[in-house]
């Protein structure tokens, strides 16, 4: 019994890290009060779901798709590379405003408590 | 053939292009900028009602980015429901000449190239969703209206505006990566990410734990961006918030990005017959709704302030296109569908009427309008006719999904929702027959109201033709959307 | 035979023009009066060049743009619509000429005149909608469009009236609008142009539950009680929107809608097949007696005619009802009472309003020798209440007659009592008025004659002649009677 939920796990590795990221994001996004850390909760579901992604293309000892000369495989699925790298730039966007933001309400509130702010509406 | 061939990616591309060549504009002369914006909008909206004839008259068309053939190549797949591209042209075009007066007055000088920069983000944003083939690529212009959309919020530089900014950034953020989590996974099982090539290859996966948690992830994901409730928490503050004409586009056009986001997953999954079975989440869809309706209308009961009535009302519609939606029957879909058409048309008019009287008196607080019908008569007038459309009072264009909606109830074999849905609209009714009664029976609280003048004519123009829409997409030209939507809906029931 | 024309399209757009003419150009007094008296015999011709043709049979119509597949913006000129538009632009023209004096000294003419042609424009479309959709359009439009002439004094009491009011229609359309999807899910159709789309065979149980929201959709309007109280409230309003409201719009669109669910969209057969016009019947009964009892508590004569109105209304519902049960006679009865109640109710109204706007009372108690000043105004008072007892010569007496016989062809001898008691009731509550009008002395003993304004005499005057001529002339061919016999030959085939 043991032993075939372990092999789930092993085998599934990948899917179970990025799960867990999922969820300490998701948790530290809804509990946490400080505006910081619900932004870095933020970033850590951001991050487990581009390692899913980047998990899905991942074949063991492939090498990068590039296709001059000899044509010899095993090949790494490249797209979900390349949309990773398209999410990445949309999150460091997302950042950048995320802290602008913050900064911007730290000098009218003086706090980024979120209980506080709320007090302060 | 020629350029026109090209409009599908030209309609996204020039108010992109746009986009980023305003600022430099904005360097050179600030005031080039509002016409630069709209003339761009107002190519795409050339375009777009190109594209929405043809499709009419010969069907949906695939352009293939670059030559490349899907599904390795990125599609762009104009059908039915993208034709709201037009929608979204237009009204937005006319909310960029609305925002000259308002945003000169309301926005400090160096803020003003910014603005029209973010709202042509936006809108390219939301051309960009509508028209694309490819879920990654809804993705990503789904991110770009919605961080244009969380800047545009926050653009006042109001403590209150930027917390409400936030509330919304980290809200929509946690959506945005729901949704990406729910391609992740449908890109596992089927390999592919272009859409109909998707729809092809799901009833062949062999995982249909992995397509149903895929598929309520989409959902989720796509309601809180249409601000459904119980996950409608951060769109008051924010639509209530922002200056006006941004608070049309939010409230007109973004959460309806949502709405289209749920019917393009549907498409995908197929309706019925399809590989999952959706009536259980469809039907969950339809209780929401209905819930939004009248928890919309509770909440706009007790406000004071009239754009935050604006807000909570667009949760009630929000809630009728849901309900519509979640009917899954033939005429709830269209009912549905046709709404997010009318109530688009609608909400922004009523924003711009609103932000026209906050901009000539400075007052947002019903009891602080009172007696403004006198010297905004015109206004008003556009105003009033706002009203009667939304809250569905025939012959105005808020009835049709009344009608739709309801038969669809009954379609469905679920009058209860039919009757939730008319009994509803009743609530609506009583809030906002508090602001005709207070601009037009009561006496003024406040002395200024009596010197305020009507709205400059650059307002004047989009009011008007936003409330005569109102009045002629109600009885005049109501069969126009219901029988151009009607081929895809049919499309969609049939998977 | 049926013609397409545009002539049903022309009735409710003129009245709509008026509107928006009277909106635009209404602040010059002249131009209002203009387009108002303009547009009510414009449309008054219009109405009366159908009526040669409809007594002929022939019916006109005209469609529209469609709406949904199988609903349509649909016109259509039966004998029963004719006869209620007919109704309603006689009244308009007389209410016009009664309004532009009663309003002189008011404020907000404009938004009065151009709602109130609203109000007209929106009756005719009633009147004239071939389906139950248009119906509907034109129904709701009339609640929009009275609320502003019932808050037109703006006060504290007049909000709330207008509230109430809103309250009670609009949920009231909610109900229709139920209904009428549920039909258009049923049948397929709401045409109105046959006798009954819905059948119990097909359709089973549901349309208990269908007819009882259908006559709470119009029941609403048409006071039936316990739906009533909105009507004794709104009397707040300015006369001639009273007048309006309770003689010549809302409360007969509310009748005629009921008229039409019974007569078009279930059919007698259906309705007796199913039972259901016994158990309206004895709710009219009941809204018949209560609202006469009620009507002899009031003291303020606008609120006695508003519980007059609950109970008159009744007599049409009754009469519909009675109807299912072969009773041909009352059938005709409740078509024509859409008129006899108008023309009389309508008089008593432009009375009260004329000796408001001289005296200034609303109270009977204070109305001792008014008749000595207002000789010619009371008169006329006299005779539309006359009429209300049911004293031959005058029009009420012509329904009372048909009722009765109605009742008896119908099996149903308990309803010529109830008949005879609200007869009573009426007398009990009409001639004290009189009494104290001619037979008590003006407490300040000034008997000089001092008539009211000519704007508001003549309305009076002219509408007391109708009463007489519907009362005496009703067998003559062309008059209402002859027009509602061919409506009813249909219904009752």
């Amino acid at each position: 019994m043991i032993s075939q939920v372990m092999e789930k796990l092993i085998t599934n590795f990948n899917y179970v890290v990025s799960m867990t990221l999922f969820l300490i994001g998701l948790y530290t996004v809804t509990m946490k009060s400080n505006l910081i850390k619900k932004f870095i909760g933020l970033n850590i579901m951001e991050t487990s779901v581009f390692l899913f992604f980047i998990s899905l293309g991942a074949v063991r000892g492939g090498k990068a798709p590039i296709m001059i000369g000899e044509i010899k495989g095993p090949f790494v699925n490249p797209l979900p590379q390349a949309l990773i790298l398209t999410a990445i730039v949309v999150a460091v966007s997302i950042t950048a405003l995320a802290l602008s933001l913050m900064i911007k309400i730290y000098e009218h509130c003086g706090t980024l408590e979120a209980d506080k702010l709320k007090k302060m509406e | 053939m020629g350029i026109a061939h090209h409009f599908p990616i030209l309609v996204v591309v020039v108010p992109l292009a746009a986009a980023a060549i305003n600022p430099i504009i904005g360097m050179w002369r600030r005031k080039a900028c509002m016409p630069f914006a709209a003339f761009a909008i107002f190519l795409s909206m050339i375009m777009s009602a190109y594209l929405t004839a043809k499709v009419y008259f010969v069907g949906p068309i695939s352009y293939h980015l670059g030559g490349w053939k899907p599904p390795f190549g990125i599609e762009i797949y104009f059908d039915e429901l993208s034709a709201s591209s037009l929608l979204i042209a237009t009204l937005g075009f006319l909310i960029l000449i609305f925002s000259k007066k308002y945003i000169e007055k309301k926005l400090p000088a160096e803020k003003v190239s910014t603005y029209y920069t973010l709202v042509l983000l936006n809108i390219a944003g939301m051309l960009g969703f509508v028209v694309t083939g490819d879920m990654f690529n809804l993705f990503v212009f789904t991110e770009i209206l919605s961080l244009s959309a969380y800047a545009l919020v926050a653009i006042g530089g109001e403590k209150i505006a930027e917390m409400a900014a936030f509330k919304y950034l980290l809200v929509g953020a946690v959506s945005s990566i729901s949704i990406l989590l729910a391609i992740g996974f449908v890109y596992s099982i089927t390999g592919t990410l272009n859409m109909r090539d998707m729809a092809l290859r799901l009833p062949e996966v062999h995982s249909l734990r992995v397509a149903t948690v895929a598929f309520a992830l989409f959902v989720v994901g796509f309601c809180v961006k249409a601000a459904l409730f119980p996950v409608h928490i951060w769109l008051p503050d924010a639509h209530a918030i922002a200056p006006c004409p941004v608070s049309a586009i939010l409230s007109g056009l973004v959460v309806k990005t949502g709405l289209m986001g749920i019917l393009r997953v549907m498409q995908v999954y197929r309706l019925t017959g399809g590989v999952l079975d959706l009536t259980p989440i469809t039907t969950i869809l339809a209780w929401l709704g209905a819930i939004s309706i009248v928890m919309g209308a509770f909440f706009a009961f007790f406000q004071e302030d009239i754009k935050m009535m604006l807000a909570y009302s667009t949760i009630s519609n929000i809630g009728y296109i849901v309900l519509g939606i979640g009917l899954a029957s033939f005429d709830g879909l269209r009912g549905g569908v046709v709404h997010i058409f009318n109530h688009a048309i609608i909400k922004v008019s009523l924003f711009l009427t609103a932000g026209a009287i906050i901009h000539q008196t400075g007052f947002r607080k019903l009891i602080d309008l009172r007696g403004i019908a006198k010297q905004m008569p015109i206004t008003m007038a556009a105003m009033s006719i706002g009203i009667i459309s939304i809250v569905g009072i025939p012959p105005t264009n808020g009835f049709i999904c009344k009608w739709f909606i309801a038969l669809g109830a009954m379609e469905a074999n679920a009058p209860l929702f039919a009757a939730a849905l008319l009994f509803g609209a009743l609530f609506i009714f009583a809030y906002y027959i508090k602001i005709v009664n207070a601009a037009y029976f009561r006496e003024p609280t406040r002395k200024e109201i009596a010197e305020a003048k009507e709205a400059p004519l650059s307002m004047l123009i989009p009011l008007l033709m936003l409330a005569f829409a109102c009045l002629m997409m109600g009885l005049p030209l109501s069969y126009l959307p219901v029988r151009y939507i009607k081929p895809w809906i049919v499309a969609l029931l049939q998977g | 035979m049926e013609i397409a024309s545009w002539r049903p399209f022309l009735a409710p757009t003129v009245s709509m023009l008026c509107a928006t003419l009277v909106f635009l150009t209404g602040r010059n007094a002249f131009l209002r009066r203009l387009w108002s008296m303009g547009a009510a015999i414009i449309k008054f011709a219009i109405v009366l060049s159908m009526l040669p043709a409809a007594l002929r049979g022939i019916i006109f119509y005209t469609k529209l743009l469609p709406f949904a597949p199988g609903v349509t913006v649909y016109f259509r000129v039966d004998s029963m619509g004719l006869f209620f538009a007919l109704v309603t632009s006689t009244l308009w023209i007389l209410t016009t000429i009664y309004s532009i004096g009663y309003m002189e000294p008011e404020h907000a003419k404009v938004r009065f005149f151009g709602f109130f042609a609203l109000c007209v424009s929106s009756t005719v479309g009633i009147a004239f909608a071939g389906n139950l959709f248009t119906l509907f359009i034109f129904y709701e439009m009339l609640t929009i469009a009275t609320y502003p002439l019932v808050i037109h004094e703006e006060t504290p009491e007049a909000m709330k009236a207008g509230r109430k009011y809103l309250v009670y229609t609009l949920t009231a359309g909610a109900f229709l609008l139920l209904s009428i999807v549920a039909t258009f899910y049923l049948a397929g159709t709401t045409e109105l142009s046959k006798t009954g789309i819905l059948s119990l065979e097909k359709h089973g149980k549901i349309l208990y539950l269908l007819f009882s929201t259908f006559i709470v959709g119009f029941g609403v309007k048409a006071a039936i009680m316990p739906l009533h109280s909105w009507l004794p409230t709104a009397m707040v309003a300015p006369t001639p929107v009273s007048a309006l409201l309770h003689a010549v719009a809302v409360v007969k669109a509310g009748c005629f809608g009921v008229l039409r669910v019974i007569y078009n969209v279930f059919g007698v057969a259906l309705v007796s097949q199913m039972g259901v016009g016994l158990v309206l019947a004895w709710v009219a009964v009941v809204t018949i007696i209560c609202g006469s009892i009620l009507a002899l508590l009031q003291d303020n004569l606008k609120r006695r005619l508003a519980y007059s109105t609950v109970s008159q209304l009744s007599y049409i519902i009754l009469g519909a009802s009675l109807a299912p049960f072969h009773a041909h006679s009352a059938a005709l009865a409740s078509i024509i009472h859409l008129a006899h109640q108008g023309f009389q109710k309508i008089t008593l109204f432009f009375v009260a309003g004329a000796i408001e706007r001289k005296t200034g009372k609303r109270n009977i108690s204070e109305m001792e020798g008014i008749g000595y000043k207002m000789p010619i105004t009371m008169a006329t008072f006299s005779i539309a209440s006359l009429g209300f007892i049911g004293i031959p010569l005058f029009a009420g007496f012509i329904t009372k007659w048909y009722m009765c016989l109605g009742s008896l062809e119908a099996g149903r001898p308990i309803f010529v009592v109830v008949l005879l008691v609200s007869a009573l009731l009426n007398a009990a509550y009409w001639l004290p008025i009189i009494y104290i009008a001619y037979f008590r002395n003006p407490p300040d003993g000034d008997i000089k004659v001092d008539e009211a304004h000519w704007l508001l005499l003549y309305p009076c005057i002219i509408c007391a002649i109708y009463v007489i001529a519907l009362g005496t002339l009703s067998m003559v061919p062309g008059m209402p009677v002859s027009l509602a016999e061919t409506a009813v030959k249909i219904f009752l085939k």
